[in-house]
């Protein structure tokens, strides 16, 4: 599939942008900062190709549903593997991801990219531990770090390093995680959007509808994590924002985002956000139990962004993941910035009038 | 496989991967399973969520290293020295499981007088080596008394000929300190590792051991497992769950193709490939491979009706079944017998289906210039892989060293369907078959393997029968009824269902499709009634030619209620029973009655399989015992088959029904597991006088020289590994942009002293690699 893109800057979408900018204006008067768009929103999934959307996927569900099949060995024991209702039920879901069970096998990256048919971007051996992947982007909305640190996992034993009689070496250890958009619950990105491209799902993520999306980068510089970006030349598409769309096609016919139905070992866990909120703090206090006394989770609810949707049980600092310890939404700055724009203009004319009056 | 063939019976995995997550501790040890087996390592993350402990021993710091709560650096090639120690430490310090080790093993069985073992002059040899011939003769390896059915015991284990002594001898200088001189591993790190063993086991708590071709692709990979199945035993550990050994399989079906063989001494079901010269008639050949007692003693059943699935009604009473038309072994036909046979000119031509033998194999140089040397070469693939472009675009015409235009290989290229472009079944790494269906059309010309090999036989098959040459009497007399659909593709179901075994028909069809269970009515391509009901399983299967069978261990799988169990995909247990077929018999966990006690009831509640419960075996997984067998059961030394071994007996495979410490018949080198180097490693051995496995066949030739022990100009190991972003050769992973662009270049990892610029190149005493760039990719130790 490939779709030339079109930088669209007619009068009927510049209408818009100009009411969205006084809005904005008297929303940072008011420092309130609701989304925009209000939930329960329909999004067409016309951002599929053709094919894509004709294939009815709720047939399929039910056509296995109705053979009992399941998973090898487990039953329907597994979140991952079950099928939901959560976009009809206008449940809030997420993701729960933790380096504690990730091997680093990357299939969540491949898995992306073959479902929402994202373009490969670059054959390049960066040679950063066994990342060549490099940050999260346009033609990447899942990616795995891998991080090398001087310190102990845990109780683990490498080498010498952790027997309590030994001489010990110096520590070590490799940490994996998969990093994907945070999908917050004041979303930079979709508060900046000026051709309202960006919207709320009934599940709580946030999603790009790219028919929409004029490609005029807004939303990159408010993201408070780094993750949405727009595709360069030459790949398809290019000029557009993209990021993770949460598997917003799949999760409409009550399929997990393809993610985390490939996890082999489970480091990915969909489903409800209260749920996996108490499962994360649960592992958090069992892990500390076992030794892990750095673990800790990674869930600013307390910041402007208000609690994320794709939360992370890490092992030691977030600076280390290349998570904002305080991640904020720049609308805050709104009300200041309005206000000093205000009063150097009121200043300025003053000044003015001031030089009227004392060189008229 | 013959490491676990000989010390339980059947060469497959004893356990399933499911039930890793039982167990109390894995250890993993020549693999990186979460980097070559990330499906099958949510398992093992399973268990560490329960608590278990996972350790990990491997020269490198791998992705799996850095999941386990120990990592052990080993020495590569050291494997035997430190199990060996492990099993010295459990048999000094009384740690072993007794009750399980005295009646389940042959712990107790009493050897011939005039056995020797290598710690006698500790020069590394057994008794019985031949120097000219440079092998053992195995007479003085055997039980005391006559044949292996019912040995002479003593069950206190103190006989000083008695196996456990014999075995407690020969480990007797495998200590820590030897451990750490050979494999580098510190006596505090070997302690952490046994202590962890041992308290995982026992009536209560299971250990699992996982290995892969870090094992089996050495000089002595076959001892390395035989030492791990020496420990299993020890610690009672095998047919209990969270036990086993899990053998993890290179490739996606490498289980499937030793049961249902590539390999050219075996016929499927691991029944061995006749002899020439000493078993020239079908009575000599059943002769030598028919024991007294234990399954293995049907072997007459399992081959004849072999031989009715390969030719039918052409095979009779009276013809032997048409042995004589089989090939017989003559020679050694392993990969370099036939690699150098193929660069001597003495091969003409060669099918290459489903290899990439000029990047995947061992002197990929000399590979490639052999294939130059053939007359005609087919190669099967889904992509132009290295070896279909051999000869205008490879290493050697770069350097000149063959030229295009001089080059008289007539090469074929055909196009290959995809796994997903056809249908059939894969046997994974723990014996299961799962069906898969075809999900769409192939492209183009592309056809799938079994239509190309299909299509040939019909081809030669017509051609033979035009010709009448007696010498393609074979040819003629092959039963290929398969039948096909419109593109000419056979039903693949059919050859499952000729796997699975059926009657012979014993009379012409008079009510065709009618009898319940036959597939497809029974009938052949051109329509003729061919055969009757499937059979349910291979104690079904007679020695007189009334019934057929493609590979007796399949049996069952495609049984009379015509279901194909394969293709099942409702699992009602965490075994997984109901999804595909566990060969044999849909069993999970193999040699399950030894997780009963003795006397029939589970060693544990919390380790129960399998028990005898009022007149029968039953439990959560299909017992691998004869069901109504007595536990108390006890033979009058003259039964045959199943009925000549003890009901407390697990290894029915073998004739004495016991798992095998030491392996009286079965192995070249050595009937317990030596220390030796590897081949090319940078050392000598510590242990003995002798470095390196004296019956190994070096293959060596001025084109395929080696680096014995010691050489001062190779001194550092390098060896190769699999990574989780690419699969085997790479022709499904290299040409795919999404997996490629996650690993796109070939890179070495180094210890952080040894990375200097001259390691960009590295030289070998074969030929040497380059890198484009070189440098530790992660910084952890390589020794």
């Amino acid at each position: 599939m490939s779709r030339s893109w079109k930088v669209r800057r007619s009068p009927a979408t510049s209408f818009p942008v100009v009411c969205r900018a006084v809005l904005l204006f008297l929303i940072g008067l008011s420092n309130r900062r609701p989304n925009l768009v209000c939930r329960r929103i329909y999004t067409p999934n016309s951002h599929l190709p053709a094919h894509r959307m004709a294939e009815d996927f709720r047939a399929v569900t039910a056509r296995r549903a109705k053979c009992g099949e399941t998973m090898i060995g487990e039953g329907t024991q597994s979140t991952n593997q079950r099928r939901h209702n959560y976009v009809q039920e206008n449940v809030e879901v997420g993701f729960f991801t933790g380096p504690t069970v990730c091997i680093g096998c990357k299939a969540c990256e491949v898995a992306c990219k073959e479902w929402n048919e994202v373009p490969d971007d670059g054959f390049t051996w960066i040679g950063n531990s066994y990342d060549n992947t490099g940050r999260l982007g346009a033609s990447t909305w899942r990616h795995v770090l891998f991080l090398e640190q001087d310190c102990q996992k845990g109780n683990q034993i490498t080498g010498l390093m952790g027997l309590s009689d030994a001489q010990s070496e110096d520590p070590f250890r490799w940490i994996f995680l998969s990093d994907v958009c945070k999908h917050c619950e004041e979303a930079g990105c979709l508060e900046a959007c000026p051709t309202g491209s960006i919207v709320r799902t009934e599940v709580g993520s946030v999603f790009v509808q790219n028919d929409v999306c004029n490609g005029c980068g807004y939303c990159v510089v408010s993201c408070p994590f780094g993750v949405i970006d727009r595709r360069p030349q030459p790949l398809p598409d290019a000029g557009g924002a993209f990021k993770c769309t949460f598997c917003y096609d799949r999760q409409k016919s009550g399929l997990v985002p393809a993610c985390a139905k490939v996890c082999p070992t489970e480091s990915i866990v969909f489903g409800r956000l209260d749920d996996l909120r108490a499962r994360a703090s649960q592992r958090v206090e069992q892990l500390k139990q076992s030794g892990y006394e750095d673990a800790q989770l990674y869930d600013p609810q307390e910041t402007s962004v208000r609690g994320i949707h794709a939360f992370f049980l890490i092992l030691g600092e977030p600076e280390a993941y290349g998570l904002p310890p305080k991640p904020q939404v720049p609308t805050i700055y709104l009300k200041s910035a309005w206000t000093s724009a205000l009063l150097t203009s009121i200043a300025a004319l003053i000044a003015v009038l001031g030089a009227f009056l004392f060189f008229g | 496989m013959p490491g676990l063939g000989t010390s339980f019976g059947r060469g497959g995995a004893t356990t399933a991967q499911q039930d890793l997550a039982n167990a109390d501790c894995i250890l993993i040890e020549g693999s990186s399973m979460a980097e070559a087996h990330p499906v099958g390592f949510r398992w093992v993350m399973k268990a560490k969520e329960r608590g278990a402990t996972i350790i990990h021993v491997d020269p490198r710091f791998s992705r799996t290293s850095a999941l386990a709560d120990i990592w052990i650096p080993i020495r590569a090639g050291s494997d035997i020295a430190f199990l060996g120690a492990l099993v010295r430490h459990i048999i000094e310090n009384e740690l072993f499981f007794r009750e399980y080790v005295v009646h389940y093993t042959n712990a107790s069985c009493i050897l011939r007088d005039d056995y020797g073992d290598p710690e006698d002059r500790a020069d590394g040899y057994f008794s019985g080596w031949n120097e000219d011939a440079r092998n053992y003769s195995m007479q003085s390896w055997q039980y005391k008394g006559e044949g292996l059915s019912f040995p002479e015991r003593d069950l206190t284990l103190q006989d000083s000929q008695c196996v456990f002594q014999k075995l407690k001898r020969h480990f007797a200088r495998y200590t820590p300190e030897m451990v750490e001189k050979v494999c580098g591993i510190s006596p505090a790190l070997f302690y952490k590792v046994a202590d962890t063993l041992v308290k995982a086991s026992g009536p209560d708590k299971t250990a699992a051991i996982c290995y892969a071709v870090g094992w089996t692709q050495h000089s002595k990979g076959v001892q390395i497992i035989r030492t791990a199945s020496i420990l299993q035993l020890l610690l009672g550990n095998i047919g209990r769950p969270g036990g086993g050994i899990l053998a993890l399989r290179g490739h996606a079906s490498i289980q499937g193709s030793t049961d249902i063989p590539t390999l050219y001494d075996i016929l499927p079901g691991y029944l061995p490939m006749p002899r020439g010269g000493e078993e020239e008639t079908l009575q000599q050949y059943l002769d030598a491979h028919t024991p007294k007692t234990g399954l293995w003693s049907n072997t007459p059943s399992y081959f004849i009706s072999l031989l009715k699935a390969y030719y039918g009604k052409h095979a009779t009473a009276e013809n032997n079944f048409g042995y004589n038309w089989l090939p017989k072994l003559t020679a050694d036909h392993s990969f370099f017998e036939y690699l150098y046979d193929m660069a001597d000119g003495k091969m003409e031509g060669m099918f290459l289906i489903g290899q990439n033998s000029a990047v995947g194999a061992p002197n990929s140089r000399l590979q490639r210039k052999s294939m130059a040397k053939l007359k005609w070469f087919v190669i099967r693939d889904m992509v132009e892989t290295e070896p279909a472009r051999f000869w205008r675009d490879s290493a050697e015409i770069e350097r000149g060293e063959l030229k295009t235009e001089e080059i008289e290989t007539e090469v074929f290229f055909f196009p290959a369907a995809g796994h997903a472009e056809k249908e059939g079944a894969f046997t994974n790494t723990q014996r299961l078959l799962q069906w898969r269906e075809k999900a769409v059309d192939p492209p183009g010309d592309c056809r799938s393997d079994a239509w190309f090999i299909h299509q040939l036989a019909l081809r030669l098959i017509g051609k033979a029968r035009a010709a009448r040459d007696p010498i393609d009497e074979p040819l003629r007399a092959l039963d290929w009824w398969y039948p096909e659909d419109r593109f000419g593709e056979p039903k693949m179901e059919a050859v499952l269902a000729e796997i699975n075994g059926w009657k012979t028909p014993v009379a012409a069809a008079t009510d065709r499709g009618s009898i319940e269970g036959v597939l497809f009515g029974g009938v052949d391509r051109e329509g003729n009634h061919h055969h009757e009901a499937q059979i349910d399983g291979y104690e079904e299967l007679k020695n007189d030619g009334s019934t057929a069978c493609g590979c007796w261990i399949y049996s069952g799988v495609f049984s009379r209620d015509g279901v194909n169990k394969a293709n099942s995909r409702k699992s009602r247990d965490y075994l997984g029973h109901g999804w595909g077929f566990s060969w044999p018999s849909d069993r999970r966990i193999i040699y399950n009655r030894a997780s009963a006690r003795p006397g029939g009831e589970p060693w544990s509640e919390r380790k129960k399989l399998v028990w005898w419960d009022s007149g029968n075996w039953t439990g959560i997984d299909v017992p691998d015992f004869k069901k109504d067998k007595p536990p108390d059961y006890e033979p009058q030394n003259q039964e045959r088959g199943l009925d000549g071994q003890r009901g407390d007996a697990p290894f029915i495979l073998h004739e004495d029904g016991l798992g095998w410490l030491y392996v009286p018949k079965g192995l070249q080198d050595g009937p317990m597991p030596t220390h030796y180097e590897p081949l090319e490693s940078p050392v000598h051995n510590a242990l003995y006088s002798r470095d390196t496995n004296p019956v190994v066949n070096w293959f060596t030739r001025a084109e395929n020289r080696f680096a014995p022990p010691g050489d001062p100009r190779f001194p550092f190991v390098l060896t190769t590994y699999r990574l989780t972003e690419h699969h085997t050769g790479g022709g499904m992973s290299r040409f795919l942009s999404h997996l490629s662009e996650l690993q796109p270049e070939m890179f070495v990892e180094v210890s952080p002293e040894l990375d200097e610029p001259e390691w960009q190149n590295h030289p070998s005493s074969r030929g040497s690699v380059s890198f484009w760039r070189s440098g530790p990719v992660t910084r952890q130790c390589c020794q």
